[in-house]
């Protein structure tokens, strides 16, 4: 058994799946973030999976430990009652479940056929095994602005890099933490604005 | 005959080995923490002028936490009727993954590493960053103000101070130019190359990381999340038996993990002090072959758990010592003192690596080792001699008895007549 | 083609996570469940990022240095969609979706 990686990715592959049907189905918010939580993680497996560690690990740290901590703070603000739940009809969830079902049929179509047309090219050119290496260190030069570009025989100039990217998202992400702020901050409710 | 076994292990040897290192950091979780709660017990009852355990297992009650855990096997597992079932069961698990996950990228000697990984420290951070999770769910599923009320302390403590944190522990990053631990930690082979001496942004960098760390496993004085005189015992009010053990685990589990990455990132990792290999002393050097290899990394094995629990124990020393804040006063030392120290640190040490030229950096990296081993050696001495003095002399203004010599206390109440 | 290509299978999941997100985007009421949809939506697009980094030889850094920007955007999308949603839950004293069916606050 010289190769895991199909059986790595059939153990993990399937749970992400139903976490994700799961985080779906659950009507109550908070065990659907839960779900969530489990799919996040399971995607940053199939991360590390495929040899991106530092894009699992800033899945881990940003996701979980961030944005999913904002969410379950969300829900505990905005809760009236303890475990808060909310109601979708029945004829709703059927016309979600057949629109979902398409769009997957659809998706799926789409990406057999891509790797079917793709599939002589693809076994000429498949790459080695990445190391992890390789990928964190190139992926912070990009950042840095050291060009890293795509490693095409076509296009042998390798001048693209990232650096103006990452500082608009810096940038960006100023921006937004100075927004939420600025529209989370506590304010007093209408009638008690117009009472006095 | 044995062609099937080889057989057997060139296709399954590599899960077997999987398995095995896995079994055995969980064995170390376990066992790390029986040893801490143990070590908790006996530090807090010294501190308070009592003995601690005495009794289970001979000598010092080094059983004591055996007997508690086989006690809390057999303890009924109540669930409150107001929980929500499911967020209860799972929180806990959640917790431990987080802190278990940490252990798979750090190195406990030269080569013993569950998987190597080029960016093991910022896989530590983040593994343990996901653990918050769990203690929310913890506090919020356990429909309970207390548990709550813990659970939200807990999240936004641990979520402030992860940044400090993390940016503490890059200074010695941007000097060793490695996230890799196990690269890190052979960097530092000698103890004057350790990376706490390297110059001053680092020196201060450690003692900034040690108290976000201590803030980050809600230990005392930061231990908000379970402050026991105002919310009962916080997030884990409503749990008993085998998930409340799972709670203790992944605890001391993150503080050994957290002192872990202060030893490879600060101390030297398995570093004895002497710039010598022990996996090639004993294997090359003396011949011993695989072997000495072997009994070297058993001494970096050993040396590196020493160091890790002696900082464990300087974080139950100060749990002991400090009285708790309130959580206004948590927040704001994060947010106010903190993260500014954390970003002058990094920014402080870039520069200085760009542009102090190399002598002078050795000389004045030569003087903060000189200076921290003569401020070692006073300490240890001061020890020494207030060891020897009989008690209730020797420290100005502690309680002694009025009648005896020496006695500069509050002037001895008068008698009723 | 014989044996299942790998990458057929990444590209399978990302797009049940995305379907996934979608479907929870339109079913929930609560304001913040749309928000864990789009959540849902974005991974499934980061997985298909990542695999065709691993499988396609032109997209090799390309493909995470995106998903990288992509899960750094959720978050500050995450962080400016709950301010918005506290802000609704200030002035309605509700998060259900369908309440907020005025243009004026």
């Amino acid at each position: 058994m010289d190769d895991l990686h199909p059986y790595m990715f059939w153990l993990i592959a399937p749970l992400t799946g139903l976490c994700a049907i799961a985080t779906v189905i659950t009507q109550n918010i908070v065990r659907s973030a839960t779900w969530l939580l489990f799919t996040l993680a399971g995607t940053s497996s199939i991360f590390f999976l495929l040899g991106a560690d530092l894009v699992g690990a800033i899945q881990l740290l940003v996701y979980v430990g961030g944005t999913m901590v904002l969410v379950i703070f969300g829900v505990m603000l905005t809760a009236q009652g303890p475990f808060i739940t909310m109601k979708t009809s029945g004829a709703e969830w059927a016309i979600s479940i057949v629109a979902g079902i398409m769009l997957f049929a659809v998706l799926g179509f789409g990406a057999t056929h891509y790797v079917r047309s793709s599939a002589e090219r693809a076994k000429e050119t498949v790459p080695e095994n990445p190391k992890d290496s390789r990928n964190s260190t190139t992926i912070g030069q990009g950042l840095l602005g050291v060009p890293v570009g795509p490693s095409d025989p076509k296009m042998p100039s390798q001048t693209i890099h990232y650096l103006l990217p990452f500082e608009i998202v810096s940038v960006h992400l100023l921006v937004v933490l100075i927004g939420a702020a600025y529209l989370a901050r506590t304010k007093r409710r209408k009638e008690e604005e117009a009472a006095p | 005959m044995l062609d099937w076994l080889s057989d057997a292990w060139r296709d399954y040897g590599i899960f077997a080995l999987a398995l095995i290192a896995s079994n055995a950091l969980i064995g170390f979780m376990l066992i790390n923490a029986i040893f801490s709660v143990w070590l908790e017990r006996k530090v807090a009852g010294r501190i308070q002028d009592r003995l601690g355990p005495t009794r289970v297992g001979g000598k010092f009650g080094w059983l004591q936490t055996l007997a508690d855990g086989m006690k809390l096997l057999v303890k009924e597992d109540t669930i409150p009727a107001a929980a929500d079932q499911f967020l209860f069961r799972v929180g806990p698990y959640i917790a431990l993954v987080g802190s278990f996950l940490a252990f798979v990228a750090l190195p406990f000697g030269d080569g013993v590493v569950a998987r190597e990984m080029n960016i093991a420290l910022f896989f530590m951070l983040a593994v343990m960053s996901s653990e918050v999770f769990g203690i929310i769910l913890i506090g919020y599923g356990s429909g309970s103000k207390w548990s709550l009320f813990g659970g939200i302390r807990e999240s936004a403590q641990m979520v402030s101070y992860e940044i400090p944190m993390a940016l503490c522990v890059l200074v010695p990053v941007v000097v060793a130019g490695s996230m890799n631990l196990g690269e890190v930690a052979k960097m530092q082979s000698s103890i004057w190359n350790w990376l706490i001496f390297h110059d001053p942004f680092t020196f201060c960098a450690f003692w900034t990381y040690f108290t976000c760390a201590m803030a980050s496993c809600k230990r005392a004085p930061f231990d908000l999340a379970e402050a026991e005189s105002e919310l009962v015992a916080g997030f884990h009010t409503e749990y008993s038996g085998f998930r409340w053990l799972v709670i203790f685990m992944a605890e001391y589990g993150s503080m050994f993990a957290v002192s872990g990455i202060a030893c490879i990132m600060f101390l030297g990792g398995w570093s004895i002090g002497v710039p010598v290999e022990l996996t090639t002393f004993f294997g090359e050097t003396i011949g011993l072959g695989t072997f000495g290899m072997v009994i070297g990394n058993v001494i970096n094995v050993t040396v590196f758990l020493t160091k890790g629990w002696i900082l464990v124990f300087v974080m139950m020393w100060v749990r002991w010592t400090l009285p708790r804040l309130r959580i206004d006063q948590v927040m704001m030392m994060c947010l106010k003192y903190l993260i500014p120290i954390s970003c002058v640190l990094l920014v402080g040490v870039a520069l200085w690596t760009l542009w102090i030229p190399a002598p002078i950096q050795r000389y004045i990296a030569w003087g903060i080792f000189a200076v921290s081993m003569g401020a070692t050696a006073w300490l240890v001495m001061q020890m020494i001699t207030l060891a020897k003095l009989p008690p209730g002399t020797g420290m100005p203004g502690m309680w002694r008895l009025a009648d005896e010599p020496g006695y500069h206390g509050a002037p001895k109440a008068e008698k009723p007549a | 083609m014989n044996e299942l290509d790998p990458l057929l299978g990444y590209l399978c999941l990302a797009a049940l996570l995305f379907t996934c997100g979608v479907v929870c985007m339109a079913t929930k009421r609560n304001a913040i469940g749309v928000l864990i949809g789009v959540e849902l939506v974005l991974n499934g697009a980061n997985v298909n990022f990542v695999a065709f980094s691993r499988y396609h030889p032109n997209f090799q850094v390309e493909g995470m240095i995106f998903a990288l920007f992509v899960i750094v955007m959720a978050a500050g999308e995450a962080a400016t969609a709950l301010a918005i949603v506290l802000n609704f839950y200030n002035n309605h004293s509700t998060v259900d979706v369908d309440s907020a069916d005025e243009l004026k606050g």
